[in-house]
């Protein structure tokens, strides 16, 4: 337990280490780099580094601290409008990451199942990523504002969700499809010759050796599931969260580009935090990591 | 349910072919209640698929196959056999115990039963104090007993066995024979054994099946050398390894040795290019 503590701190101080890493190269690009940029030729080789386009990173910091319009009726520090609207765009990213998590295992199942499924769905499972995001957000909007579920009209928010389930379910479908057919053959026989129904198969051999390829595909849904959120936020013109903001941040960016790179901070760690649930998930399902032979 | 009076295995005339290749060709054989019968041949004989015809993983082409005085595939749905191949198969998140509940499990045997049932088996293949282990902590000799008391869960009166111990170092192997030899005079099972061992199956088996391949046919039936287990005799520890390392040492066991060896070389003879 000891070590493995150590283990998680020594890991936690490397991300630091990174962090670190990046701001000096930030500041040293600042610091040795003309202001102008570099040009070749007539060409900009390398981006301005005055402080409207890089500003420095204790500017960026230390406008968290400030009211986000200054002398409003209810001041609120940037920092509390970043955390806020990132709460609000990681309760859809989780949801349309539960959503994409389903629809995504189901597919796979289906697939596992029916061999004419994998043949049929597979190549549209990945065709459906090749089409751009932009195109299809501002479809599901459109289609959502005409829908009523049982009374309950369509939110503007539950397009976000489904939006970003669409960038979420594809690699848990194919890490999960992968998954369910990693048991060897002798084992799949095991299960045959124990008279075992395709159902017992399913749930006591093909999940259980699922889960070493389904955790890392979630690890990768969850981060799809938050570009796919701020995205659909942005196109759809959802307000609240996130996507929202970086857009309003970034209309002023010229006069105060620190504000803009708060919330890409913002949508960062927002990411990071994602990542680190799925983390709880593998903690609660680590009894069958180690099953990938 | 004893199982006197039908035989454990009945196969008459059975053919198994694979697109045009014929795997098994007008094989006929009995194997008796309680009895241990060995498969031996050279690679690509049908050994395996013989062994797989009666578990009913492979359908015949042709023939009767009769597995406790039933069809294979309803001696298969009522659990009549238990199977261990040469991969011991467990699954690696399941305790050891939770291993040899597994068939139990499948077919709906209460949580209590099951528990009482694996610390018997486990008891049964010397393994008490690794109940709570997960396979990959266990040795290869070790996983594959405990495979051998997961195919021993349902009580069967029949085991197939398809080169169990194939992967194991030979000193594991020899222990190995001499505790499946106790474990079968002890359950009364019948044992179908798939082996490329000579000495392996002469050691184990009443009868060793010598097959021939392209198709794969029986050739020759040679008596094996398999330690008899006084009737007074069947409490555990009854066939020690110094019993069946006796056998070994014998005159009748080398004969046996060479007869086989003999009707493997003859098969190999007759499988001439016009085939």
């Amino acid at each position: 337990m000891g070590s493995r503590g150590g283990r998680r701190l020594r890991a936690a101080a490397w991300a630091l280490a990174g962090f670190a890493l990046l701001v000096a190269l930030w500041e040293l690009a600042k610091l040795v780099l003309p202001a102008g940029g570099v040009t070749l030729g007539g060409t900009r080789v390398l981006p301005r580094t005055d402080d409207a386009a890089m500003p420095h990173v204790w500017t960026v910091l230390a406008r968290l601290g400030v009211p986000e319009v200054a002398g409003a009726a209810e001041p609120r520090s940037v920092a509390a409008a970043i955390a806020s609207s990132a709460l609000f765009t990681l309760g859809l990213a989780l949801g349309g990451l539960v959503l994409g998590g389903i629809a995504g295992m189901l597919l796979a199942v289906l697939m596992q199942r029916f061999a004419v499924a994998e043949k049929a769905v597979l190549p549209y499972v990945i065709a459906s990523q090749t089409v751009p995001l932009i195109a299809i957000a501002p479809l599901v909007a459109g289609w959502g504002g005409k829908i009523a579920i049982a009374g309950w009209a369509w939110q503007p928010w539950a397009s976000v969700m489904v939006i970003s389930s669409y960038l979420a379910f594809f690699p848990i479908s194919v890490g999960m499809l992968r998954g369910l057919t990693s048991p060897r053959r002798a084992d799949v026989e095991m299960f045959r010759s124990l008279a075992a129904g395709w159902w017992t198969t399913l749930l006591r051999l093909r999940l259980p050796a699922s889960v070493p390829y389904l955790v890392p595909a979630v690890r990768l849904a969850a981060a799809a599931a938050v570009v796919g959120a701020i995205v659909a936020e942005i196109s759809t013109g959802t307000r609240g969260g996130i996507g929202r903001l970086i857009i309003e941040y970034a209309q002023s960016a010229t006069g105060d580009p620190s504000q803009m790179y708060a919330a890409i901070l913002g949508a960062a760690v927002l990411g990071l935090v994602a990542a680190g649930a799925v983390g709880l998930l593998e903690l609660g399902l680590r009894r069958y990591r180690g099953s990938v032979a | 349910m004893t199982g006197t009076g039908t035989a454990a295995v009945e196969l008459q005339g059975v053919d198994k072919a694979f697109g045009s290749v014929r795997a098994l060709a007008g094989v006929d054989l009995t194997i008796d209640a309680g009895e241990f019968v060995s498969l031996i041949g050279p690679s690509g004989c049908g050994k395996s698929t013989l062994l797989r015809v009666v578990a009913d993983l492979e359908e015949p082409t042709a023939g009767s196959v009769a597995v406790a005085g039933t069809s294979a595939r309803q001696a298969r749905l009522d659990q009549r056999y238990g199977i261990a191949f040469q991969q011991a198969g467990l699954l690696d998140w399941r305790t050891v115990a939770e291993n040899v509940e597994l068939p139990l499990q499948v077919h709906g045997v209460g949580k209590a039963e099951r528990r009482r049932r694996a610390a018997e088996l486990l008891e049964l293949v010397g393994l008490t104090e690794f109940a709570g282990s997960r396979p990959a902590e266990l040795s290869g000799g070790m996983q594959q007993r405990v495979a051998i008391a997961r195919a021993l869960a349902p009580s069967p009166r029949l085991l197939l066995m398809d080169e169990p111990f194939g992967a194991l170092d030979e000193m594991t192997r020899e222990r190995m024979q001499a505790e499946l030899l106790r474990i079968a005079g002890e359950t009364g099972a019948a044992v179908l054994f798939v082996t490329h061992s000579i000495p392996e199956a002469v050691v184990l088996s009443d009868r060793v099946v010598v097959m021939s391949p392209r198709p794969g046919r029986i050739t020759e039936i040679i008596a094996g050398r398999r330690p008899p287990v006084a009737a007074d005799d069947l409490v555990p520890d009854s066939l020690d390894p110094e019993a069946v390392e006796d056998v070994r040492e014998t005159g009748a066991f080398f004969e046996a040795v060479t007869a086989v060896r003999e009707a493997l070389r003859k098969g190999a003879a007759t499988d001439g290019p016009a085939g």
